[in-house]
């Protein structure tokens, strides 16, 4: 078979992220997914200073707007958008809808595009959404047991501390961090601190996993407007530049069980394309729906090698003064998870942290953010990741 | 080490039974491709015809190679259990009445990785031996076994899920004049059923064995005339919540076919019994059974039928036999269906020809009664839904599955 030369990768012209939105969580609503992406692209237009209308491209995010799909969702929020997107790629879906957006927006197809996910949580919703998952996970994991994705990581993250000698006070480290972090943001779901004791003491939920290991699923929305910098300055937006993006599905396929995601095929070109190392970056959000793939990314992200994430958490502190700010908001395990939205989260929260706009504790001189994103735990692993590099655009 | 299974405590009247559920029952068309194996008791996964590569979880064509010649056939069955754990919590009723359950990643040595349930007895990591059976919605699912066995670890609660053992269970065998039902009843009692029914019909008559059955500790001797509905049903009435397998051993069997035969009165007796009094059983003791699926270490658990393997194909020199055989196989796989809401399991025991009065002129070899007595208990033990007793149930059963049509013209001739 002929040699195939990939083409390399190139960055970003021209292209601004801007208004960073979170509808705040609720725990059970009896609101639709419908109810909350539109109250998300609301609050866009308005920040914006612009109609729903002017959005001539649409990127959506959703797990419960069944029988809807975007398609459905134009006519319904009465948006006429020329470029039309549906990411369903659960935690990797901000780092996807933007990397689509902002070809998009260089090629012209399109100038504002909203990026929006959002996920109603009814009572039972999260049963219902574990039920019609996947066909692989409904074959081959919820016959046994029922753990759902506490099911999955569980072996994962038990895998992980056998081969890397890793400690439940190391995975509660980075919680209780991400606790602490949540306190000072007015949005997150969990209001009290988080001691390790606390952590340590938990019931567990699918050994070695305990609660506080477990995100809490919840309803709400996230949204970013991608378009191009002349539009964010002519708007007097705030904005960041994507530097550079990486994605990858069904990465390591004979690897027997993950203890690696896609970034580590990938994450050299990032930098490389981005122009910067791992040590110009400012904060790190990290898709944190156990914290066990908290410390994957930290290795397969290039900021410790393979098998030295628990020496990294415990040589570092995780707060947003701390030596390694990460996961400002409180992540999804204190923010809280709403559906395709947690995959929303990180990005629109170093969105927020890198243009000045932070409603959590500013990350001192935050300029330059690595998010990654990481979805959709088809049988026994993740099979989606993805990450970017944004850089604050100086005023 | 497992901790050996305690008799059930006598049942409180006022509390009450736990309601069967099963565990997940979606499938995809390709995973329902492992039921036939799983029934069979055989370790097999989709191969694809193309590269040779093992393909799990069941999909429509090969990751490898991207063929759609996927077909099931037997791998080995080694494998390293790489990850454990034990799920405490889930949204899943089946599951949630049963937890703490627990669940390993086994990397198969046949190539694969999968998710299974896992003996309380395997150590992590470590060797395996991996087993496919039915769950009790009746779907193919893989369990992770110790490579070295010892008798207690059958104790083990998920393999007493996926399986029907009798250990501590109380069992009806419904015609134990016979020296074939004879040996059921005297197997399950070493299995340790705790109390095993002989059902004899007109137990005025004398018969050869009846001491013995008397002077066998935990059997009782109870009248039961599966050609007589009010028999039926008063035994039912008496025993049926408390009945947790029923072993149906009765079969009238006469030579000849429709032409060369004894004739319509004599195959009216034989469907009377083989047929109907099959009916008549699942329909008196059928209701109370799959409302006790769930109900304990002595919860309902297997409804065996011994029947000859002649149901498959026709046998004319035993060809009316064989007509009142294939309807009892066509009423199984309805009572199978029937009795899958409450989690009780339809096991098939398929003969050859048994040695006795009426089968003299058949040459061997032919089935001794102590075969047909541990393949019930062995189906009952290892939850296997189809068995083969002998070397012409197991010929007739390979041919049936080659193709039915030759196998009728071979059994003609």
């Amino acid at each position: 078979m002929p040699q195939i030369r990939h083409k390399p990768r190139r960055g970003y012209e021209d292209v601004a992220v801007c208004v960073p939105v979170t509808i705040p969580y609720e725990r059970y609503a009896t609101k639709t997914a419908h109810w909350w992406i539109a109250r998300a692209l609301s609050e866009l237009a308005g920040r914006a200073g612009i109609s729903h209308r002017d959005f001539d491209g649409l990127s959506v995010s959703s797990f419960s707007l069944a029988p809807d799909s975007a398609v459905g969702l134009t006519q319904h929020l009465g948006l006429s958008p020329r470029w039309l997107d549906a990411v369903p790629m659960g935690g990797a879906s901000a780092v996807v809808a933007l990397r689509r957006a902002a070809r998009a927006v260089e090629a012209g197809d399109a100038s504002i595009v909203a990026c929006v996910a959002g996920d109603a949580n009814e009572v039972d919703s999260f049963r219902k959404l574990l039920s019609s998952f996947s066909r692989f996970a409904q074959d081959a994991s919820y016959p046994y047991g029922y753990g759902g994705p506490n099911g999955s990581f569980a072996l994962l993250t038990d895998h992980y501390m056998r081969s890397y000698g890793a400690t439940r006070e190391d995975f509660g480290k980075l919680c209780v961090a991400q606790r602490d972090n949540a306190l000072t943001n007015p949005h997150a779901i969990m209001k009290k601190p988080l001691t390790l004791d606390a952590y340590l003491e938990a019931r567990p939920i699918a050994d070695p996993i305990h609660l506080f290991d477990c995100v809490m699923p919840c309803a709400g929305a996230e949204a970013f407007l991608v378009t191009t910098v002349d539009i964010a300055r002519d708007l007097g937006l705030a904005f960041a530049r994507p530097l550079a993006t990486i994605e990858r599905h069904n990465p390591f396929p004979d690897d027997p069980v993950q203890f690696r995601g896609g970034w580590a095929m990938d994450i050299d070109e990032l930098y490389a394309v981005a122009g910067v190392a791992p040590d110009a970056i400012d904060l790190v959000e990290t898709y944190d729906d156990y914290p066990v793939i908290v410390m994957m990314q930290f290795e397969d992200l290039g900021f410790c090698r393979k098998g030295e994430g628990p020496d990294f958490v415990r040589s570092h502190s995780f707060t947003n003064d701390g030596s390694f700010p990460h996961n400002t908001c409180g992540g999804q395990l204190s923010a809280g998870q709403a559906g395709a939205a947690g995959g929303y989260l990180g990005l629109v929260e170093a969105l927020r942290q890198v243009t000045g706009q932070s409603l959590s504790q500013p990350v001192p001189d935050a300029k330059r953010a690595l998010v990654s994103g990481f979805g959709m735990i088809n049988y026994d692993r993740g099979l989606c990741s993805g990450a970017v590099i944004l850089e604050g655009d100086a005023p | 080490m497992s901790e050996p299974l305690r008799p059930p405590p006598r049942k409180d009247p006022q509390a009450p039974t736990r309601p069967p559920q099963l565990p997940p029952q979606e499938r995809s068309r390709a995973a329902l491709g492992l039921v036939g194996a799983a029934a069979r008791g055989v370790f097999a996964l989709q191969r694809c015809g193309n590269c040779g590569t093992v393909a799990y979880p069941p999909r429509d064509a090969c990751a490898a190679c991207l063929s759609v010649d996927l077909a099931v056939e037997p791998v080995p069955d080694a494998g390293e259990a790489i990850a454990e754990t034990t799920i405490r919590t889930t949204t899943d009723l089946y599951f949630r009445e049963r937890a703490p359950w627990r669940v390993g990643l086994v990397r198969l040595d046949c190539g694969p990785s999968v998710v299974t349930h896992l003996h309380r007895d395997v150590a992590v990591p470590g060797r395996v031996r991996m087993v496919l059976k039915l769950d009790r919605s009746g779907n193919a699912v893989m369990m992770a076994l110790p490579t070295t066995w010892s008798a207690p670890m059958a104790d083990d609660p998920e393999l007493r899920e996926l399986t029907a053992s009798p250990k501590f269970r109380r069992v009806l065998v419904t015609d134990a004049r016979t020296p074939t039902g004879q040996a059921v009843v005297e197997a399950l009692v070493k299995a340790e059923a705790s109390l095993v029914f002989a059902g004899i019909a007109e137990p005025f008559k004398p018969f050869a064995g009846r001491e013995k059955l008397e002077a066998t500790e935990r059997v009782q001797i109870v009248p039961l005339d599966l050609t007589d509905t009010s028999s039926v049903e008063s035994l039912a009435g008496e025993i049926g919540g408390k009945t947790d397998i029923i072993v149906n051993t009765a079969d009238h069997v006469r030579p000849g076919g429709l032409i060369d035969g004894p004739g319509v009165a004599t195959a009216r007796v034989s469907f009377e019994l083989n047929v109907f009094g099959l009916q008549r059983l699942a329909s008196s003791f059928g209701p109370a059974m799959r409302g006790r699926g769930a109900d304990g270490t002595n919860s309902a658990a297997a409804f065996v039928d011994v029947l000859p393997v002649h149901a498959l194909a026709n046998w004319p020199g035993f060809g009316v036999h064989s007509a009142t055989a294939a309807a009892r196989l066509s009423m199984l796989q309805c009572l199978r269906a029937e009795l899958r809401p409450g989690g009780v399991r339809v096991l098939s025991v398929f003969t050859g020809p048994v040695e006795d009065d009426w089968r003299q002129s058949v040459p061997p070899p032919k089935v001794a009664p102590r075969q047909i007595a541990s393949a019930v208990v062995r189906a009952l033990q290892e939850g296997i839904e189809e068995s083969f007793v002998g070397d012409v149930a197991a010929d007739v059963a390979a041919r049936f599955a080659e193709d039915a049509k030759t196998l009728e013209r071979e059994l003609g001739s």
